[in-house]
């Protein structure tokens, strides 16, 4: 089996989705000759050429307008927005077009377009290159959210994107791009090559949108999380020795909420973790669902474990990141409950 | 230095408020036939005047004059008179049914009639607007069935869009008619990706994006344009200047800019403006453009220079903002009235003949309206189901919104 890190899956997922398919188109900004800044579309414009994989202006909101009416036409546009942190000039785009058109015009017009986007924090990226912007899309109806926390994932999770008939936000944590990362950032760092989940196959796979994943068993309590948290959380569990459930929730939207709940019956305890910013974050949602759903079966209130409510800021990084200390400190506050 | 004088902010008004005398000997309309017809394949640094000029056909005395004459026969004209006729019967009864509460909005078209009558007239069959509201004579002239343009009206439980959609915010895929957003400008940049596609598959249709002077403001004007400048997408891009956006005149969009064509220049764009109350000329300048994009030479920008002669609305008394007879100086009369008059000078027609066939028009929309009426109006007689509301926000349902569906009892 080939091993291959998260961006040259991502890379994979949408050579395949070409290769397959001369109605996947890809573009955005840096993303033709040079191959994006992140190099997840590099070699794409030679293999495929110039009409199906291209530079844009940069001008979000022209970019997923485009890429509506190339929906709208019937092609399956693939887009990039350079950094999640850029996406804002499209949001009207995507929240009031692409997430409508099917509803509005009853099936008349549709919008099978995926927009790609590097999300999260831990490369001093700064407050414009480091946001988590999940939970304004998750509360727009009409639109599917996606966050993969590996390579494996990663390819099937975008191949289904692609194929999906309607609008998918794809947000990928950056700093997973090229390795696992625990949230351990003193550490030296680590790279897909040793990872069961950086073993991709070449062909063509899916990881069908709406199911959640069990990452690590256990039994004393779930943490419900996705993209990079997901490898905090686990190894937060193995640091501290409580015998966390950690579930990777792949998509938000679809949520698999029939994994969640199965899971919190039996722990009796849910810690939802994200990088987001706490207030009306997506783990806002999570946590009434769980109370709504798992009331009589738990032992201790739902905890969130979030970024703070502030920009992300550049030098304190770390301290606003929340790593293994602040999850392992809520894990043990929780087994006290 | 400037010895430290004072700034003062600029912010435009229109010529005349309400109680004033309208005045429109500011608008320089030029003589019908005097603008040049150049090639299509026309290099655009070559016409920039052709931005700041205005396109006629038809001249005072209703003959039609110069080198954008001659693009439909009598009969062709004679089908766009009727279209016009019926769009604005069309209009009078939906904006009566409203008052009538059979539902609760309506925007009609008084004095823009032949802008969308006349360009959907230079498309081709399997063609995409991109329409905004007020562009209905598209699905009339393309012959799109009036009673569902009702039923979608009056959200009965015959309406094509299950009462999802605003009244008049219609889809019609087979008639080349894209879902109005009732958003501004979003569909500009999304007619330019579509025409993209067009091309990118080698196909052979064009695109064309509609927009008001006041929505040239948004940002997603600026994003079509560069879009179809970099890319040269098949797209005619359509900018109906009816003078006021709302409550608020042109020159609040248009700024320093002479005319909303010339906004086009900077894009490398060929920008032309023509007269929107010309049937002729209209469908000229479209067949033009049509041209330009059907043969990959790119795209142009139009400015339809029209008036707007009711409220912007059912929701709002234009009375409050501008002269009550500011419609009747406006200097490029009536676009039904002069292809009328036309129709007549060329001996086609009477005054007779079109009484008579006002009159069975008005039989054609009433017979229409008793029809989409059997189906409900908004709050009488058949509706769509609280079911449907459910239905079609993605292709397959997903969890939580069936329990969702199951909480709300249907």
């Amino acid at each position: 089996m080939p091993r291959m890190t998260m961006i040259e899956a991502i890379r994979s997922a949408m050579d395949v989705s070409m290769e397959r398919d001369d109605d996947v188109v890809v573009f955005g900004e840096d993303v033709g000759y040079f191959g994006g800044v992140f190099r997840g579309t590099q070699g794409l414009q030679q293999k495929y050429g110039k009409t199906r994989c291209f530079d844009a202006p940069i001008n979000e909101s022209g970019i997923v307008g485009a890429a509506i009416g190339m929906a709208a036409y019937g092609l399956k546009p693939c887009v990039e927005i350079q950094f999640a942190d850029y996406m804002y000039p499209a949001y009207d785009q995507l929240t009031q077009e692409a997430a409508r058109l099917r509803y509005r015009s009853n099936g008349d017009f549709t919008c099978g377009i995926t927009v790609r986007m590097p999300t999260g924090g831990g490369i001093f990226g700064g407050q414009t290159h480091s946001q988590s912007p999940e939970a304004l899309f998750t509360h727009v109806c009409g639109l599917q959210v996606v966050v993969p926390s590996n390579p494996y994932d990663a390819k099937g999770l975008l191949i289904a994107s692609i194929e999906n008939p309607d609008p998918v936000i794809f947000l990928e944590p950056k700093r997973l791009y090229n390795g696992p990362f625990d949230g351990h950032h003193d550490r030296p760092v680590t790279s897909w090559a040793g990872h069961p989940l950086g073993e991709v196959p070449a062909e063509h796979y899916v990881v069908p949108l709406g199911k959640a994943v069990v990452r690590r068993p256990g039994s004393a309590v779930t943490v419900l999380a996705y993209g990079t948290m997901v490898h905090v959380a686990e190894a937060t569990a193995e640091e501290t020795g409580i015998d966390a459930e950690v579930i990777d929730l792949r998509t938000l939207m679809p949520l698999d909420l029939d994994t969640i709940v199965t899971s919190v019956k039996k722990t009796g305890r849910c810690l939802v973790v994200h990088e987001a910013t706490l207030t009306s974050g997506f783990g806002a949602e999570l946590a009434a669902l769980v109370q709504e759903h798992c009331f009589y079966h738990l032992e201790a209130p739902v905890i969130r474990v979030a970024g703070w409510d502030t920009p992300y800021p550049h030098a304190q990084e770390w301290d606003y990141f929340p790593g293994p200390a602040r999850v392992g400190r809520a894990l043990r506050d929780m087994m006290e409950a | 230095m400037t010895d430290g004088q004072r700034l003062s902010l600029h912010v435009p008004e229109p010529e005349v408020r309400p109680g004033g005398k309208p005045d429109f000997s500011n608008v320089p309309i030029p003589k019908a036939g005097s603008v040049r017809r150049p090639e299509v394949d026309v290099d655009p640094k070559e016409i920039r005047d052709l931005a700041y000029s205005i396109i006629r056909v038809l001249d005072r005395e209703g003959e039609a004059v110069g080198p954008w004459a001659g693009s439909l026969t009598p009969e062709e004209l004679m089908e766009g008179l009727k279209h016009m006729m019926l769009l604005r019967v069309f209009d009078s009864r939906m904006l009566m049914a409203q008052r009538q509460g059979k539902t609760s909005f309506y925007m009609q078209h008084l004095g823009e009639e032949a802008v969308s009558c006349a360009f959907r007239k230079a498309l081709l069959p399997g063609d995409m607007n991109f329409p905004t509201y007020r562009q209905a004579g598209l699905l009339i002239a393309g012959g799109y069935p009036m009673v569902e343009m009702m039923n979608q009206i009056y959200s009965n439980d015959a309406d094509p869009l299950k009462g999802r959609q605003l009244p008049i915010m219609y889809s019609a895929k087979d008639y080349g008619f894209f879902t109005i957003s009732g958003n501004l400008a979003t569909q500009y940049v999304q007619a330019v990706g579509w025409a993209m596609a067009s091309a990118i598959k080698n196909d052979t249709k064009i695109a064309a994006a509609w927009i008001g002077d006041g929505s040239t403001a948004e940002s997603d004007f600026h994003s079509a344009l560069v879009f179809a400048s970099t890319y040269r997408a098949p797209v005619v891009l359509n900018v109906v200047n009816n003078q006021w956006a709302i409550s608020t005149f042109q020159g609040v969009a248009r700024g320093g800019s002479g005319t909303f064509a010339a906004r086009g220049l900077g894009y490398g764009l060929p920008s032309l403006r023509v007269d929107g109350n010309d049937y002729l000329a209209v469908h000229a300048v479209a067949k033009w453009a049509a041209e330009r994009a059907r043969r990959n030479i790119g795209p142009t920008l139009v400015e339809y220079v029209t008036y707007r002669v009711g409220a912007h609305s059912t929701s709002d008394d234009p009375s409050a903002y501008r002269p009550k007879e500011e419609s009747e100086a406006w200097p490029l009369g009536d676009p039904v009235i002069r292809l009328k008059n036309h129709l007549i000078r060329i001996g086609t027609w009477s005054e007779e003949r079109h009484k008579q066939m006002e009159a069975e028009i008005r039989d054609t929309v009433v017979a229409a309206q008793k029809e989409a009426e059997r189906h409900g109006t908004l709050h009488s007689g058949g509706r769509p189901s609280m079911r449907d509301m459910f239905e079609g926000v993605y292709a397959e349902m997903p969890p939580h919104l069936k329990r969702q569906r199951q909480q709300a009892g249907v």
